[in-house]
């Protein structure tokens, strides 16, 4: 006779092959999700399930500081308003001077037959808390696919670049930083136009110039921009100014660290930039495009494209 | 609970109870910390607290779960919490009776042990993944969540009591 123990004593599993099991199953998701990017869906489903916990948690923040807002002074808001109104004046100054100037250079571009640059649409965001993971450096913006962000755009403060836009879920999205370990941002040196790859500095909060000759052309003091040959960030943001230099003749490469120009870590809002810009395809599409063309299938041309 | 306290019976607990603070403590963590390196992680805290009070309620799966939203609120690898949170969760249930036992020092030490232990876990998922050792720093979380443990403790165990009532046909 079998001698099975009744049902109320019956407990499911052995804790040992429970723990085997969520374990293996951990294991096989972190592999999917670090290996083979196949854990996205997923990933924004939680997301947005977390999503009202999140809101929930800004409450109280933002009530303190609507309770703060009420109690502002007149004479505090007068103030304010003149230093704004002063700033504005300020630079209205140039900001006619750069529709002059933008009106110019388009007028040049054409001249030379190069590609028109095209406005960027930008999104204003709110930073609504920095990822709870000591090995990077993220933020969360409050804006999503929902209202139009996507991933791999641009994402500035008032000053220059913050970090790119790496994750977009539904109604948040992930923003890393420039000082993320993981995150390189194409440079240019404003002084000489030296062309170079600026790379997190991950704890330190610098970035790093990693590459470069030992014997390149850069200077403590030089500022940084975007180069804009990637395609992703537009030309001419500020990025950083160089700090420290240091050549030494048994390595090939210098070292070049540089201090991030905007508010990396500081400020609570963001302007997300829209990458429409219009770029060739990549060496390796256009050269199918063609071998398609030429098997005398004829593929309507983009209108950016070749 | 020692042998030579009195042990007051509390009332059973009520799963909603349970759900409730699981969802304060995922709340608190999504709070915008200025500072991180001492923001204690409050889901651990309440899963080891809810798998030592009630290890037939609270076990491996809601750890698992609560670890895969912690890991896709903080945009970490999806599976890292809740490995870590799983082992957790074993340890807390393995070691429940054990803990009830001691006294309020001798608990949190049992704390401090099994929370730096899931850090060290979701440490190693991340030097595993190729990400570099960001400084002891790391394990000095935990320590602020052990220092919660008795307030914790107090707090969710708020529903479960009851009034203490003396009167002459029932002394006790």
């Amino acid at each position: 006779m079998e001698h099975t123990p009744p049902p109320f004593f019956v407990r499911g599993p052995a804790p040992l092959v429970r723990l085997a099991f969520f374990a293996s199953l951990s294991l096989a998701l972190l592999v999917l999700d670090a290996r083979f990017r196949y854990a996205e869906n997923l990933r924004s489903v939680l997301s947005l399930a977390a999503y009202p916990l999140q809101q929930a948690a800004r409450l109280p923040v933002a009530l303190a500081e609507g309770v703060a807002g009420y109690f502002t002074s007149q004479s505090q808001l007068r103030e304010e308003n003149e230093g704004l109104r002063a700033r504005l004046l300020a630079s209205a100054q140039g900001a006619q001077r750069y529709e002059a100037a933008a009106a110019e250079a388009s007028q040049l571009r054409r001249l030379i037959g190069a590609a028109e640059r095209f406005e960027r649409k930008s999104m204003p965001a709110e930073i609504l808390y920095s990822g709870r993971d000591p090995f990077s450096r993220k933020v969360i913006l409050d804006r999503g696919t929902q209202h139009g962000v996507r991933a791999g755009n641009p994402v500035v403060d008032e000053v220059g670049v913050i970090g790119q836009l790496t994750r977009a879920h539904a109604f948040i999205s992930e923003v890393t930083l420039l000082i993320d370990k993981d995150q390189a941002v194409p440079v240019q040196v404003v002084r000489n136009g030296l062309r170079a790859i600026a790379f997190g500095g991950g704890a330190s909060g610098m970035l790093e110039l990693r590459y470069m000759a030992a014997n390149a052309d850069i200077e403590n003091g030089d500022r940084l921009v975007t180069s804009g040959i990637d395609g992703t960030y537009p030309p001419g943001l500020p990025v950083a100014s160089v700090v420290r230099v240091e050549r030494d003749a048994s390595y090939t490469f210098a070292r070049v660290l540089a201090q991030p120009s905007a508010g990396v870590e500081r400020g609570r809002y963001a302007l997300v930039l829209s990458s429409e810009a219009r770029l060739p395809p990549y060496p390796g599409e256009a050269a199918a495009e063609r071998k398609a063309a030429k098997k005398g299938r004829p593929k309507k041309k983009d209108a950016d494209g070749s | 609970m020692g042998p030579d306290r009195p042990q007051y019976i509390l009332l059973p607990v009520r799963v909603g109870t349970i759900a409730a603070s699981f969802a304060g403590a995922l709340l608190l963590n999504f709070l915008p910390w200025p500072d991180l390196t001492l923001a204690p992680d409050f889901v651990a805290l309440t899963l080891a607290f809810w798998c030592v009070r009630q290890p037939r309620l609270v076990g491996l799966g809601t750890a698992w779960g609560l670890g895969l939203l912690v890991d896709a609120g903080n945009g970490v690898l999806l599976g890292q919490h809740a490995l870590a949170y799983s082992a957790l969760a074993f340890c807390a249930i393995a070691l429940s009776r054990r803990i009830l036992w001691f006294e309020n020092w001798g608990q949190m030490l049992h704390m401090l042990l099994l929370l730096e232990g899931a850090q060290l876990v979701a440490l190693g998922v991340r030097l595993a993944a190729g990400d570099e050792f960001p400084g002891w720093s790391l394990f000095a979380g935990p320590l602020a969540a052990t220092a919660l443990w008795p307030a914790v403790g107090w707090l969710l165990l708020i529903p479960q009591r009851r009034p203490i009532e003396i009167d002459q046909n029932r002394p006790i």
